[in-house]
């Protein structure tokens, strides 16, 4: 553990040195906001704010409570003229109108010097990059799209082994469900409701429909018999949820599998730290399923840093200072096992993380299988009527015919 | 006419001075915003106030949003029954404990409490009481009525009533507190006469008491129309909205345009129809009360 902080501390120097901060100097005060207030996510965000201050920068914290409440208060900051230094956004399109309305400094100095070209992975380059400049630092990978079970409960239900496949899949939902166990944990909420329609989208349809339906949103694609299969897929998973799933939240569910009272819950990788928290070890008492076919998509969602534009030269020199610590490989490894996401870069010593992470990174180091989250492909507003139709399909009868309907006239209108 | 005017100014000049700070407040902080919104909705900002102007676009997108229309539909269902019984429920509340009943005030404060409470608290509330997981129906599973059901609250088809439920726990009391004033205000007189007359009690109140209770009927009516237009914390804390769309209402529908979909135009279409719709529906109310002061005035 010591060792760990030392090898910060000296990285922070080097990069101290290297971008020309003087220890002597006043130090590069640095506004940040972010939503990361929960136990591990405000230990991660400590990580960085250790960093920089010992990289020369005095790291001033406003934490605000809730991401959409957090980007709101930047945001109209920015607006007001009196912006952060720093500000955390979704790896998403959330920054990318004020990217357009020219309220943010590029940070393509500190990416050419570290070869972001080289080292991101695509998609997160094409979502922090925008007219062939980089805007945002990316500061971690999650996959939203994990499949999570409960060793106790598969085997108590006769699961011998996790699913590999969709067929699998259905089979062990369809002992659990014999064996009296709750199948599929499931928070009736609509990003959860969500997050399970894109993994059958991933999972039943694969990488390419994924890609065509968000992301091209072609007209064939959606009214395609493969899609159509996603959605009756997604339909069929109905009977397998138990009755109280709706409005449950996310962490109330996946106790459902730390109790081994539920099999299985799709949900990002923080799902692992509730998991921790209940002394619960991968492999022994749980597992974790990137995805149901071999070349099934490792969606890549996350967070990343803006930084709003301001001409005080200290004020830039902070910006910069801050992407380059917070990107930096031993920064980034200890941040991410804190916060249970992947580090933005494969060069980096993989030793230290768990499992699923290396699994994971295992996986994005095929560029085949990145693929961009859903909110990388359309705006907020899109992507709201999707979520929309998405929560109606799972609540009403809604006909697979009329989701078709919907899906297009969302998608295109 | 215009002589009269400038003595009725002169003469109240101090009073109008002192209400200049909130007379400003008003124009430039509510009609001043509301102007601003209502503007926007005729452009097409997305996470930023943009001025362009693009008709009645985002009009038109509004009423084809299913999920708007499903809020509409939700809201005058609510409206609808927790007018009638809230009203109902806090008149007939207040009329009893007029009664001269014993320990009268502990009553009132039975009553009245769900009110001091947020309605955040309030759907909380009723939220784990209706939960099939950890309220009612989880007791009941335990005391080994295992076929008891009262999912009201993830069941599509009830989770409006569960909502109102909760509303009117949380609102009847304020009707009771205002009737019971009123009723408190009417002459012992009356009563009296009547009692002479031989007319049943029931038939006073509903020929002689309520219709003189006006002002407080209108009162109240007002701050329950009030509470259900804002309704939005009571939603979220309660059901957020679901299961699916079963619970949304227009005010969640605005905040979550505002804030978590970029999409102030769409946004501020939506207000400004529930501000219309408002303004149509509180009219005549604002109409009469302004009528009869002038009224009395002159």
């Amino acid at each position: 553990m010591i060792g760990m902080k030392q090898m910060v501390a000296v990285s922070a120097i080097a990069i101290a040195a290297a971008t020309g901060v003087a220890k002597a100097e006043e130090p590069l005060k640095a506004e940040v906001i972010h939503w990361w207030t929960s136990g591990g996510e405000s230990a991660a965000i400590k990580v960085f704010a250790d960093a920089f201050n010992a990289a020369g920068g005095e790291w001033v914290d406003n934490a605000v409570a809730g991401g959409s409440a957090a980007r709101s208060a930047a945001i109209n900051r920015i607006v007001g003229g009196d912006p952060s230094t720093a500000a955390l956004f979704n790896t998403s399109r959330q920054y990318h109108e004020i990217i357009g309305e020219g309220l943010l400094n590029d940070i393509d100095e500190v990416a050419t010097k570290n070869n972001w070209d080289k080292v991101l992975p695509e998609p997160i380059a094409k979502a922090v990059k925008v007219d062939g400049k980089y805007y945002a630092a990316p500061v971690n990978i999650h996959m939203p799209l994990w499949i999570w079970y409960s060793n106790a409960a598969l085997s108590k239900a006769g699961v011998e082994k996790p699913p590999e496949t969709m067929d699998e899949f259905f089979a062990a939902l369809d002992k659990l469900k014999a064996a009296g166990i709750t199948p599929l944990a499931l928070g009736g909420q609509r990003w959860q409701e969500n997050s399970l329609f894109s993994a059958m989208l991933t999972n039943v349809g694969g990488g390419e429909l994924w890609k065509s339906v968000y992301g091209d949103k072609d007209e064939a694609a959606i009214r395609s018999p493969e899609f159509r299969k996603v959605i009756e897929t997604f339909i069929s998973l109905k009977p397998y949820v138990d009755q109280a799933s709706p409005g449950r939240n996310w962490n109330d569910t996946t106790a459902l599998l730390i109790k081994d009272e539920a099999g299985f819950q799709v949900m990002g990788d923080w799902a692992k730290g509730e998991f921790k928290q209940a002394n619960k070890e991968i492999g022994k008492d749980y597992g974790c399923i990137p995805g149901l076919r071999p070349d099934s998509p490792y969606v890549l969602g996350g967070d990343v840093f803006v930084f709003p534009k301001t001409d005080d030269a200290e004020q830039v020199k902070a910006q910069q200072l801050l992407v380059e610590t917070m990107t930096s490989p031993d920064v980034q490894v200890k941040f991410n096992n804190l916060k249970g996401s992947i580090p933005i870069r494969a060069d980096v010593d993989m030793s230290s993380l768990d499992a699923c992470a290396q699994l994971g990174m295992k996986i994005m180091s095929d560029p085949a299988r990145q693929a961009p989250d859903a909110s990388q492909m359309m705006e907020e507003s899109v992507y709201g009527s999707v979520q929309d139709i998405v929560t109606e399909l799972w609540n009403t009868p809604m006909t697979v015919d009329q989701a078709v309907e919907r899906f297009e006239k969302a998608l295109k209108g | 006419m215009g002589a009269e005017l400038s003595r009725h100014v002169k003469r109240n000049l101090v009073a109008y001075i002192a209400l200049l700070p909130m007379a400003i407040v008003v124009i430039f902080a509510y009609l001043g915003t509301m102007a601003w919104s209502v503007r926007l909705s005729f452009s097409s900002s997305k996470l930023l106030p943009r001025y362009d102007f693009v008709g009645a676009d985002q009009y038109l997108t509004l009423f084809d949003t299913p999920r708007w229309l499903t809020s509409l539909g939700n809201l005058a269902v609510i409206a609808f029954f927790f007018l009638l019984i809230c009203f109902l429920l806090g008149t007939l509340l207040a009329i009893f404990i007029d009664q001269n009943v014993r320990a009268e005030s502990l009553f009132r404060t039975v009553f009245l409490y769900p009110y001091a409470m947020s309605f955040v608290v309030a759907g909380l509330i009723w939220q784990w009481i209706l939960n099939p997981d950890l309220g009612i129906q989880h007791t009941m599973h335990g005391f080994g009525f295992t076929d008891f059901v009262l999912d009201w609250v993830v069941n599509s088809e009830m989770v409006l009533y569960a909502v109102i439920l909760a509303t009117v726990w949380h609102g009847a009391g304020l009707v009771m507190a205002l009737i019971l004033a009123g009723l408190r205000g009417v002459d012992t007189e009356i009563w009296r006469a009547t009692r002479i007359d031989g007319i049943p009690a029931w038939r006073v109140y509903v020929s002689i008491v309520l219709p003189m209770l006006r002002p407080m009927i209108i009162t109240s009516l007002v701050l329950l129309s009030i509470s259900i237009v804002k309704m939005y914390d009571v939603v979220v804390a309660m059901t957020n909205g679901g299961p699916g769309t079963a619970s949304e209402v227009p005010a969640k529908f605005i905040m979550d345009n505002l804030f978590e979909r970029a999409n102030i135009g769409l946004a501020t279409a939506a207000s400004t129809v529930m501000l219309v719709t408002v303004l149509l529906v509180m009219a005549p109310v604002i109409y009469s009360q302004y009528f009869r002061k002038s009224g009395r005035a002159s």
